[in-house]
C-alpha cells in the first residue's frame, strides 16, 4: 500500500484547469480511482454525459493526462468495452505490444439508471474493464433530478418537497448488489472519507483478470445543500451511519470493511444537508423514522451476506 | 480470380465481412440481418477471422462498441435492420460526427407499428440526416461490391466517415442469387491494411474523443463534416474505378438506365431497380422512350449527376420505399425535384410511394407509372404529385 508522501508523486491523469464546482466529489474520487495506476501504466478512459465529462473536456481543453472517450449518456459501459475488445483483437494479432487499462466512469443516471443495460451487458460478457460509479444521488448536471440513486425522502427538482408528497417516496436502488449478482470478480463500494479504502479497491479493481465495478459516494454540493468544505466530513458520517457502507466482493464472497463502534443516528447524516431540510419541520419524523428502518435493515443484510452476526451497532 | 456462386444477399454480405477480416465485429440478432451475424460468428469460432467478436445486449451497444472499437484504432463493423438501426439512431449521429469509419451492412426492413418483418426502406430513411453515408444495392452481387468498396471509401482521409450498405430485406437478403466473389487475397490488397491517423490505444499519444463542444466550434466541426459528404462523392467515384479493374463490375454514384434518349424517367433505389429496369426493357422494344435512373449513393445525394442523367427527360417519377408523412411525397422525392428545379426545362416530376412493409411492385405496377408518365407529357398536366402504388385505397 502506497503512502500519501508516494500518492502525492504520481503522475495525475486527471489534472487542474477543469470547471467541476468547488466542493464536488467528482474530482476528488477521479484523482483516487486513477492514481491506483503505476506511473508508467497506460490507461484508457471512458465517460457517459454528465457533469464529470462537461466539465473536463470543453473543446479545445481536457483535464485528462490520458486518452479519453466520451459517447453518449447511457453507453459508457459499451463503449469502453468495444475500446477492451480493439486492444484484445490487436493484441493477439500482434499490432499492440503494451498493456493498457480501460476504464469508465460514470454518474448516478448514467449508471443506475439510463446505462444500466449497456452496463451490465459489459460486464456478463467479462470484458477487462473497470466501471466506476460516481454515486452523487440525482441528476445533477440537468439540475437536480431525481433518480435511482435518490435516497427516500430527498428533496430534488422533479421530487420536489411539496405540502402534499414530502420528496422522493422510494428508498434507493442497491446497485452493488445488482453488479455482484453479474457473479463478476470484483464489486465494490467504497468512500472518499477513507484514501486508504478507495486505493485498496481500486488497485484490486485494476489488477483483477476481468470485469470490476466499484461504487463511490461522491457529494454534489448544488445537490444536496452543504457546506461545501464539509465534504469530507459529511461522507465520513454517511459511512458512519451506515448509509454508505464500505463493502467488497470478491469472486463472490461478501467482505464488510468497516464496521461502526456506535449506532450513529441517520438525522446525523440528514441534518447537515439542505435538501432534507423539509424532513426535520414537524409532522415529517415519521419519514425520517422510514428512512432509518431502510438503513437498518439494509445493515443487517449487509451484515448477513458478509458472514457477519446480523447486529445493529451499539446505541 | 472470381469465383462464380450462388448465394443469397446475407451471404454474400457476411462473405464480404469474412474477407474484409475487421478487427472487431459487435452486433445484435434482428430479422432479416440476423443470419449475417449467426454466419459470421462461425466464421470466428472456426478461426476464419481474426475478429474479436462482441455479442452485445442491443444495437444501441451495437454500435457504441463498433464505436469504442474504431476509436481504438480498429477496423470495426456492426450490421442491423429496422427496429435496430432505429434503436441505434442516437450513436449512428455520434459515429458519423467523430469521423469514425465504420462500415455495417442494413438489410433494410420496415419499421413498427405496425409491427412488420418485410422489405421497406423506413430505417434507412430516418437516419439519413446523420452524417453517415449509404449505398443501396440493386441485389447480392451489388451488396457484395458495396461492402468491400465501402471500406475504401469510409476509410479515405478525405472522407472518415462511417458507410452503410443497404440492401433489401428478405427481397436480397433471403434469395439466392447468382453473383461473382473475388478471391480472398484480392480483397484483401483492395481494402489494405487499416491505419488509422489517430487511436486512443496508440501509446505514444494523448486522443480526447467525444469532446464537449460550444457555440465558439460546434459550427464549425459540423461544416467539416459537409466537406467530408462533399469529398465522398468523389472518392465513391473513384474507389468504384478502382473496383471495376479487379471486378470488371464499374460503379459509380448512380446508375443510368437507358436514359440517353429517353422521355421518361423511374428513379428508383435497390431491388425495385431491377424489376424498373425489365419493364424498361419490355417498354423499348415497343418503341417507347424509356429509361431508369437508379441512385447508388442516397447520401451524399448525388444531385449533379441525377441532374446531369435526367437534364433531357420530360418526365419523372421517383419511387419510394418510405413515406415522410410530410404529406409531400417520399424522402427521395423531396431530394429528386429539388435538385431538378434549378434546371427550369419544366421537367414533370411525380412521387410514387410503394412497397410498404413489403408489399410487392408488381411489374404492372411499373408499367402503369410508365402510362402516367406519357399521359402527363401527352396533357403537359400532373392531377397527383403523390400517388401510392399497388395501395387498396
Amino acid at each position: 500500500m502506497a503512502t500519501l508522501k508516494e500518492l502525492a508523486q504520481v503522475n495525475e491523469r486527471f489534472v487542474g484547469g477543469h470547471r467541476l464546482c468547488a466542493g464536488c466529489g467528482h474530482g476528488i474520487s477521479v484523482r483516487m480511482v486513477l492514481n491506483a495506476l503505476d506511473n508508467d501504466e497506460h490507461v484508457v478512459v471512458g465517460c457517459a454525459t454528465g457533469c464529470l465529462e462537461v466539465a473536463s473536456t470543453i473543446y479545445p481543453y481536457t483535464a485528462w493526462n490520458c486518452s479519453f472517450i466520451h459517447n453518449a449518456f447511457e453507453n459508457a459501459g459499451a463503449t469502453i468495452s468495444g475500446v477492451e475488445a480493439a486492444y484484445k483483437s490487436l493484441k493477439k494479432q500482434g499490432k499492440i505490444k503494451e498493456d493498457i487499462k480501460f476504464v469508465a466512469f460514470g454518474g448516478d443516471g448514467g449508471t443506475y439508471d439510463i446505462g444500466l443495460q449497456s452496463l451490465s451487458g459489459a460486464m456478463e460478457r467479462g470484458h477487462n474493464m473497470v466501471y466506476v460509479c460516481l454515486d452523487n444521488g440525482a441528476y445533477m448536471n440537468t439540475g437536480i433530478q431525481r433518480s435511482s440513486a435518490t435516497p427516500l425522502g430527498a428533496d430534488t427538482t422533479t421530487s420536489p418537497a411539496g405540502t402534499v408528497v414530502p420528496g422522493k417516496q422510494q428508498p434507493r436502488k442497491d446497485l452493488a448488489a445488482v453488479m455482484a449478482a453479474h457473479n463478476i470478480p470484483y464489486v465494490a463500494q467504497t468512500a472518499i472519507s477513507s484514501w486508504q479504502d478507495v486505493h485498496k479497491k481500486a488497485k484490486k479493481a485494476f489488477e483483477v483478470d476481468g470485469p470490476a465495478f466499484i461504487n463511490i459516494l461522491s457529494p454534489c454540493p448544488r445537490g444536496w445543500r452543504y457546506n461545501t468544505p464539509d465534504i469530507v466530513e459529511l461522507v465520513k458520517i454517511a459511512v458512519e451511519t451506515r448509509f454508505w457502507p464500505l463493502f467488497e466482493v470478491e469472486n463472490g464472497k461478501w467482505k464488510l470493511n468497516k464496521k461502526p463502534k456506535k449506532y450513529v443516528p441517520i438525522e446525523e447524516f440528514l441534518k447537515p444537508q439542505g435538501r432534507f431540510r423539509h424532513l426535520f419541520a414537524p409532522g415529517n419524523e415519521h419519514i425520517i423514522k422510514r428512512i432509518q428502518e431502510e438503513v437498518d435493515q439494509r445493515w443487517l443484510a449487509l451484515l448477513e451476506r458478509c458472514g457477519e452476526k446480523p447486529e445493529l451497532p451499539p446505541r | 480470380m472470381k469465383n462464380r456462386v450462388a448465394l443469397t444477399g446475407n451471404e454474400a454480405v457476411a462473405q464480404a465481412m469474412r474477407q474484409i477480416n475487421p478487427d472487431v465485429v459487435a452486433a445484435y440478432p434482428i430479422t432479416p440481418s440476423t443470419e449475417v451475424v449467426q454466419m459470421f460468428s462461425s466464421f470466428v469460432n472456426n478461426g476464419k477471422v481474426d475478429t474479436e467478436f462482441v455479442t452485445v445486449e442491443s444495437e444501441h451497444s451495437a454500435m457504441s462498441a463498433t464505436m469504442g472499437a474504431s476509436a481504438a484504432g480498429a477496423r470495426a463493423m456492426t450490421c442491423t435492420s429496422s427496429q435496430g438501426l432505429a434503436y441505434m439512431f442516437e450513436v449512428v449521429y455520434v459515429a458519423a460526427s467523430m469521423r469514425l469509419p465504420i462500415v455495417f451492412p442494413v438489410a433494410n426492413r420496415a419499421l413498427s407499428a405496425p409491427i412488420n418483418i418485410h422489405c421497406d426502406h423506413s430505417d434507412a430513411m430516418g437516419i439519413k440526416q446523420s452524417g453517415v453515408i449509404q449505398l443501396f444495392s440493386e441485389n447480392a452481387q451489388e451488396a457484395y461490391d458495396n461492402m468491400i468498396q465501402a471500406i475504401r471509401i469510409a476509410e479515405h482521409p478525405d472522407v472518415l466517415l462511417p458507410v452503410s450498405v443497404n440492401y433489401d430485406g428478405f427481397i436480397t437478403s433471403h434469395a439466392l442469387d447468382v453473383l461473382e466473389i473475388l478471391d480472398d487475397d484480392t480483397v484483401k490488397e483492395f481494402i489494405g491494411e487499416y491505419h488509422p491517423q489517430e487511436a486512443l490505444l496508440n501509446v505514444n499519444e494523448q486522443l480526447s474523443m467525444g469532446n464537449f463542444d460550444m457555440y465558439d466550434y460546434y459550427f464549425e466541426h459540423k461544416y467539416q463534416q459537409v466537406a467530408a459528404m462533399e469529398n465522398a462523392k468523389r472518392v465513391i467515384e473513384e474507389v468504384g474505378k478502382e473496383y471495376a479493374k479487379i471486378s470488371g463490375r464499374t460503379y459509380g454514384l448512380i446508375e443510368a438506365y437507358k436514359l440517353d434518349d429517353a422521355d421518361m424517367a423511374i428513379v428508383v433505389m435497390n431491388s425495385a431497380a431491377g424489376s424498373a429496369k425489365g419493364v424498361c426493357d419490355e417498354l423499348r422494344a415497343k418503341g417507347l422512350k424509356v429509361g431508369v435512373l437508379k441512385p447508388r449513393a442516397f447520401r451524399p445525394f448525388p444531385h449533379e449527376a441525377i441532374v446531369d442523367a435526367l437534364k433531357g427527360v420530360k418526365a419523372v417519377a421517383v419511387l419510394d420505399r418510405a413515406e415522410t408523412f410530410s404529406t409531400l411525397g417520399g424522402p427521395m422525392f423531396a431530394d429528386v425535384r429539388t435538385a431538378l428545379y434549378d434546371l427550369k426545362a419544366d421537367i414533370k416530376v411525380v412521387n410514387y410511394v410503394y412497397g410498404l412493409g413489403g408489399r410487392d411492385l408488381r411489374l404492372e405496377d411499373v408499367e402503369q407509372v410508365y402510362n402516367d408518365l406519357g399521359d402527363i407529357i401527352k396533357t403537359g398536366k400532373v392531377d397527383k404529385f403523390v400517388r401510392y402504388l399497388g395501395l387498396r385505397e
